[in-house]
């Protein structure tokens, strides 16, 4: 699955950060390339939504090195990373009630060229079509969890980072999740991805990484998940 | 002259008026019968619920000037609390500074009304990105309560300096000539000038509530309100536009300032007369709502007008009446959204 010859297009080394006084990275290195669907797998509290907010550089303090295309982003706010082609889809979904879908959908500019167009955004959830006109609070959790990945896509950020896309959400919904992020990656996204549900993550991941107390301890490529399950199990204590 | 607070300024103070009724107070238990002679021509006089029409529609039209002003005001503090999360509490003095430019610009450099009207908001709204840059945008973090003192020992200040140069008397500014004199509606009399600040504020507040509630701006601006945190991670430069929608919010009570600075004196306690019955209103309004600063602050000045007429006693509390009833109800304010 893993290509060598694919170039690096996150590298992040030895990132700590802290939440006011509380130290909760403690030196995280990982890298993802271009095209990769890579998932952090870990308990609640390893880390893994620490990790993402700091890489969008959304977390108060954080040092170290988080290198995208080959650019320092640590020293940048959150709205020039976002500038330089990443896009963040927030655990809790982050859907505006003061806007209703269309405005919600509209509202992240385009960073780059080579977003996805609002049909396309509209064939990917044809639920969000027929919803326009609503508050964008009042859709279905699943609805707005379309919705919420659906406005970022638009931006033509190579990177997205998704976390925990499938919590809460119907089985069917999840399908419709799992076959989205195969179509990104078919049109050459690059999906950092933080899960819970393994199950889930085994069935669109080419890589993961295995978080514990504010570090990376382990990884291991698709392939290699039959022979990691015995230690995987005992990482999540499921 | 007790009291300063704008309907009785309206009606005892204006120079420029050409209209003998504005000069005397009209009570509700005016004596004026018949028909009246002014300059311009006759009115007719005829009563309703036993009110003189001449002083029924009088005192509506003053309610709709300060309920113009309060409006604008209340407008503008809507705004900026809700991006910045600041109780504006400078907001009075930066309308008397509109007015106060307003004034210099026609005496030191000659510059009418109308440059005025778009002149002074730009330059008082820049003080405005010069605050909030210097003191305020240490403070979102902080309790209200920061924000409230600095911004009101920062009215002091102001004040403080422009009636230590300018003393407490009030200067005199002239009616544009084009909008000198005024109509005969026949019920009642209608100066140009009256008229020109209601509709113009009415479309200023328009506007605004077009551009926040309707468009692509609009909706940063509503988004960053309910969550500053991602909407920058969506590549947006919050700070900046914090900055800028506190400019703006200050250049909308300047430009309350200009308009009122032919209508009332342009003196330096002209905001803080003002400013509190506007947060009286921005509270029964409920703060954070556009529609509702502009609807409670047109209609809040009405009742204060209708109650000048009826039961005039309560005309400089009728506000606060309404304001303590309105929280005892709807603490949120009547358009207010609990969060």
């Amino acid at each position: 699955m893993t290509d060598a010859a694919l170039e690096t297009l996150l590298l992040v080394e030895d990132l700590q950060a802290w939440y006011g006084e509380s130290h909760v990275l403690h030196g995280v290195t990982f890298d993802v390339r271009s095209g990769e669907v890579v998932t952090l797998l870990g308990r609640n509290g390893a880390g893994k939504t620490t990790t993402l907010k700091a890489v969008m550089g959304i977390i108060g303090t954080r040092t170290g090195s988080v290198r995208y295309e080959g650019r320092e982003l640590i020293g940048l706010a959150s709205n020039q990373i976002a500038r330089a082609g990443l896009a963040f889809c927030p655990e809790e979904r982050g859907i505006f009630a003061s806007l209703d879908v269309e405005e919600n959908l509209l509202l992240p500019p385009e960073v780059r060229p080579g977003g996805l167009t609002t049909a396309q955004v509209f064939e990917l959830f044809p639920n969000l079509k027929e919803r326009l006109r609503s508050q964008g609070t009042k859709l279905s959790g699943g609805e707005q969890q379309m919705l919420a990945i659906g406005r970022i896509l638009r931006t033509g950020a190579r990177l997205v980072l998704l976390d925990e896309p499938t919590e809460g959400l119907a089985p069917v919904i999840i399908q419709q999740i799992g076959r989205t992020i195969h179509m990104l990656k078919s049109r050459g996204f690059t999906i950092l991805l933080v899960e819970q549900n393994f199950r889930f993550a085994s069935t669109v991941a080419d890589r993961y990484y295995v978080m514990e107390h504010g570090r990376i301890v382990d990884g291991f490529a698709n392939a290699e998940l039959e022979r990691n399950v015995e230690k995987l199990h005992d990482y999540l204590g499921v | 002259m007790r009291s300063k607070r704008p309907g009785e300024g309206l009606t005892i103070e204006s120079t420029d008026d050409p209209h003998p009724l504005a000069r005397n107070r009209v009570r509700a238990t005016s004596p004026f019968q018949g028909e009246v002679t002014s300059p311009i021509g006759k009115t007719r006089m005829f009563e309703i619920f036993g009110i003189p029409s001449q002083a029924l529609f009088g005192q509506l039209l003053i309610g709709l000037i300060n309920g113009s002003f309060y409006a604008l005001l209340s407008l503008g503090l809507a705004v900026i609390f809700g991006m910045l999360n600041i109780i504006n509490f400078t907001h009075g003095a930066q309308y008397m500074m509109g007015a106060f430019v307003a004034y210099f610009l026609l005496q030191w450099a000659g510059i009418n009304y109308w440059a005025a009207l778009v002149i002074a908001p730009i330059l008082v709204g820049f003080t405005g990105i010069i605050v909030e840059r210097l003191f305020l945008q240490w403070l979102y973090k902080l309790d209200h309560l920061y924000g409230l003192l600095l911004t009101f020992g920062l009215a002091l200040v102001i004040e403080g300096v422009f009636r230590n140069y300018f003393g407490s008397s009030g200067l005199p500014y002239r009616i544009p000539d084009a909008l000198q004199g005024g109509q005969n509606l026949g019920f009642m009399f209608l100066p140009n000038y009256r008229a020109w600040v209601v509709v113009f504020s009415l479309a200023v507040c328009l506007a605004t509530w077009f551009v926040i509630e309707r468009t692509r701006l609009g909706a940063y601006l509503r988004a960053a309100t309910e969550n500053p945190t991602l909407v920058r991670a969506f590549g947006i430069n919050v700070p900046r536009m914090i900055t800028l929608t506190y400019g703006f919010g200050v250049a909308l009570a300047a430009l309350a300032g200009v308009m009122a600075a032919p209508i009332y004196n342009v003196s330096p306690q002209m905001g803080s007369h003002l400013i509190i019955v506007v947060f009286a209103v921005v509270v029964i309004g409920g703060m954070g709502s556009i529609m509702g600063a502009i609807v409670t602050g047109f209609g809040l000045g009405l009742i204060e007008g209708l109650t000048k007429v009826f039961f005039p006693e309560a005309s400089n509390t009728v506000i606060f009446i309404i304001m303590a009833i309105v929280l005892i109800i709807r603490p949120a304010g009547l358009f207010g959204r609990r969060v």
